[in-house]
């Protein structure tokens, strides 16, 4: 199945700002952000859209979705 | 004493007297410092029905206890009087290096009352303090103010000034400080403009003695740690400033776009957004006083709109931006400036020309007063300017979004409550933004009680967005929590990455005094409700705590939040009766006693 993934912040540095992706069915959104060599660990407190719903690490993501993904960020 | 100096000024501007009193100090234990304190005083003193802008409305300056220290982000003071845009308490709070000059002078804060017969300054060193005539600066803009003062004082004096939008009476005139950081909301530039109070000087050269100097160092040690530590407020502030925003709010669809009539979704919100201000505009960080954050952005602008100055902070961007439907960060960056330069709130500002360019484009108002369109970034430009100058249909928009509005007979289209415009969140997107705003004691204002941060960022939990299940109880904390910061002379920004426990340990070390977080929380309720009961006193009942019926009634169009509305008759009781208020919302009886208010 075919996501759009968007990155946002720091994260676009050596990779890109929104991609098409073919995965898997059943793919989750932690798969998605190993694959791109984003670490869980950094992103225990990042901000996962599906679209523009929130989601964790184990949300399945559907064909068609959009995915996007911020490191932990805020503002005011 | 410890953290205060004990000792603040009352200047009566009528008879240009100037007199030293001590710390009211059982107050200050009581209401904090700055907000609070601000506000007990003025409570005390001023009659709730004050015209805003007559000479027996007062203007307060005050520091916290915590202002001028090595605690964690502790640059910040408050000014509180009551508020030319709506008749609320204002409380209008900034950073910089203003709050900390004055404590190093000596004084926890300045009590300004009357009107002085000719435009004057306030001149401060140390212990000496002199009202100086200001005919020279009058007219004058910010940066221009701010200069002369400098040269004509102490190169290192900090400056609180108004630009000509506070000479003018505009109603939503800020103070800025230090050229760029503003006590921004509720027109308290307007109070100094119409007192002639130009500009507060003042050089400082003492100390400030903590309590228990070693506790005290621990204390900020950890918090420092805790900050650097966060991933939030260690690295994505610092690298974005508040402008990273734009896209995450983009993302989560509550971005407003032409004020909020359409679904929260900016089709080019990349180009006004933190990562492109990053990329192509950011010459530095530029932090306040004592702050390990720095999420300030000095931004520099290369095409037509060429200059430098700071900010656009998020608010300004979106407003300028998403909600004027101006895709250009330059543009948007240039009428952000111009309102620092003239010293004027950019949020009323760009709201109120949003409001403006929806009536003119329906015809309400007509084109041969109003020029305005969506996204012509020339025109919004030049009427920021002849807002401050009240010219031609700039005297109308000076006026606020709801006066505006109202005065062609549709006051609908102003998106405010209590007539202070809303901020950068489509409550439509966030139920707890939406009953903040409603319940917000200064009217629209998001940093009264932040829900988007656990709505949206997921700090310190994530909350559903669209439920209204746990919301006024989450937000009454929030409230409360935000009310004790402020008036410790903190920055709320820290909150995301320390607690209540690391306030409250700063505190305690650097004052002395021995109180636990829970009563220091309740402290921060305390303020609240005097708030509250300031509001009350006012004339504002229940039927105030509304919002726009357009966020009510209208579904969101499209979106992650497609067909929602604010669902405040759900939450609006459930909030009365958390804050131990009755139907109508004033506070019981039995609320008082506990918080031991005696009114």
């Amino acid at each position: 199945m075919r996501i759009t993934v968007k990155l946002f912040a720091y994260l676009r540095e050596g990779r890109f700002k929104s991609k098409e992706m073919d995965v898997a069915d059943g793919t989750t959104i932690g798969e998605v952000l190993d694959s791109l060599s984003i670490s869980r660990q950094e992103m225990q407190l990042g901000i996962l859209f599906i679209n523009g719903k929130h989601a964790k690490f184990d949300s399945v993501l559907q064909h068609g979705d959009t995915l996007a993904i911020f490191p932990p960020v805020a503002g005011g | 004493m410890y953290g205060w100096t004990g000792k603040i000024l009352r200047v009566n501007l009528t008879d240009g007297t100037i007199s030293k009193e001590p710390l009211p100090v059982k107050d200050a234990h009581e209401f904090i410092g700055a907000r609070g304190l601000g506000t007990k005083i003025f409570f005390d003193e001023v009659d709730a029905a004050v015209d805003p802008l007559s000479e027996d409305n007062k203007i307060i300056f005050m520091t916290g206890p915590l202002t001028g220290t090595l605690a964690t982000s502790g640059g910040r003071y408050n000014v509180v009087t009551k508020g030319v845009l709506n008749g609320t308490i204002a409380a209008s709070n900034s950073g910089g290096l203003f709050g900390p000059e004055l404590k190093f002078a000596g004084w926890d804060g300045i009590i300004f009352e009357g009107k002085a017969p000719q435009p004057v300054y306030l001149w401060i060193y140390n212990d000496e303090v002199e009202l100086r005539p200001a005919q020279e600066l009058w007219g004058k803009t910010v940066p221009e103010t701010t200069d002369m003062l400098k040269a004509a004082t102490d190169e290192e004096s900090k400056i609180a000034c108004i630009g000509p939008a506070g000479e003018n009476l505009v109603k939503f005139a800020n103070i800025m400080n230090e050229y760029n950081r503003a006590a921004g909301r509720s027109g308290v530039g307007a109070v100094m403009g119409s007192k002639n109070l130009k500009a507060v000087a003042v050089r400082g050269t003492k100390g400030i003695k903590v309590a228990d100097p070693q506790g005290f160092w621990n204390a900020i040690n950890k918090a420092r740690t805790m900050l650097k530590e966060h991933p939030v407020t260690g690295a994505g502030l610092a690298a974005y400033g508040t402008n990273i925003l734009v896209n995450i709010l983009n993302v989560h669809g509550g971005l407003p776009v032409k004020n909020f009539s359409e679904a929260a979704i900016f089709p080019n919100a990349e180009s006004i957004s933190g990562e492109h201000q990053a990329e192509h505009n950011l010459v530095r960080n530029k932090g306040c006083f004592g702050c390990p954050i720095g999420c300030g952005r000095v931004t520099k602008n290369k095409g037509k709109y060429k200059g430098i100055g700071e900010g656009p902070e998020y608010e300004a961007t979106w407003a300028f931006g998403s909600d004027c439907y101006v895709d250009d960060f330059e543009a948007i960056s240039k009428a952000n400036f111009l309102c620092n330069e003239l010293g004027q709130d950019s949020i009323s500002m760009a709201t109120t020309l949003a409001c403006a360019i929806e009536m003119t484009e329906k015809g309400i108002i007509p084109r041969s007063k109003s020029h305005l369109s969506w996204g012509d970034a020339d025109t919004i430009i030049e009427m920021v300017q002849k807002t401050a100058y009240r010219e031609g249909f700039g005297d109308e928009l000076a006026e606020g979004s709801y006066r505006l509005a109202e005065k062609y007979g549709h006051p609908e289209y102003s998106m405010s409550s209590k007539k202070q415009e809303l901020p950068a969140y489509d409550p439509r997107g966030q139920q707890g933004i939406g009953l903040n705003y409603a319940t917000s004691n200064r009217g629209g204002c998001h940093v009264r009680g932040y829900m988007t941060s656990p709505e949206v960022l997921g700090i310190p939990v994530q909350l559903d967005p669209d439920a209204t299940e746990g919301k006024p109880e989450m937000l009454k904390i929030f409230q409360d929590l935000t009310a004790l910061v402020d008036s410790c002379g903190l920055c709320l920004f820290t909150t995301f990455g320390i607690g209540l426990p690391e306030i409250a340990e700063q505190y305690r070390t650097a004052t002395g005094v021995e109180i636990s977080d829970e009563d220091l929380l309740k402290a921060g309720e305390r303020i609240w409700n005097l708030e509250r009961l300031f509001n009350l006193r006012a004339g504002f009942t229940k039927a105030d705590d509304t919002l726009p019926e357009r966020l009510l009634k209208e579904p969101m169009k499209d979106g992650p939040h497609k067909g929602k509305v604010v669902e405040l008759d759900t939450m609006l009781p459930i909030y009365y009766r958390i804050r131990g208020w009755d139907e109508n919302g004033v506070p019981t009886a039995e609320k008082m006693q506990e918080l031991n208010l005696v009114v």
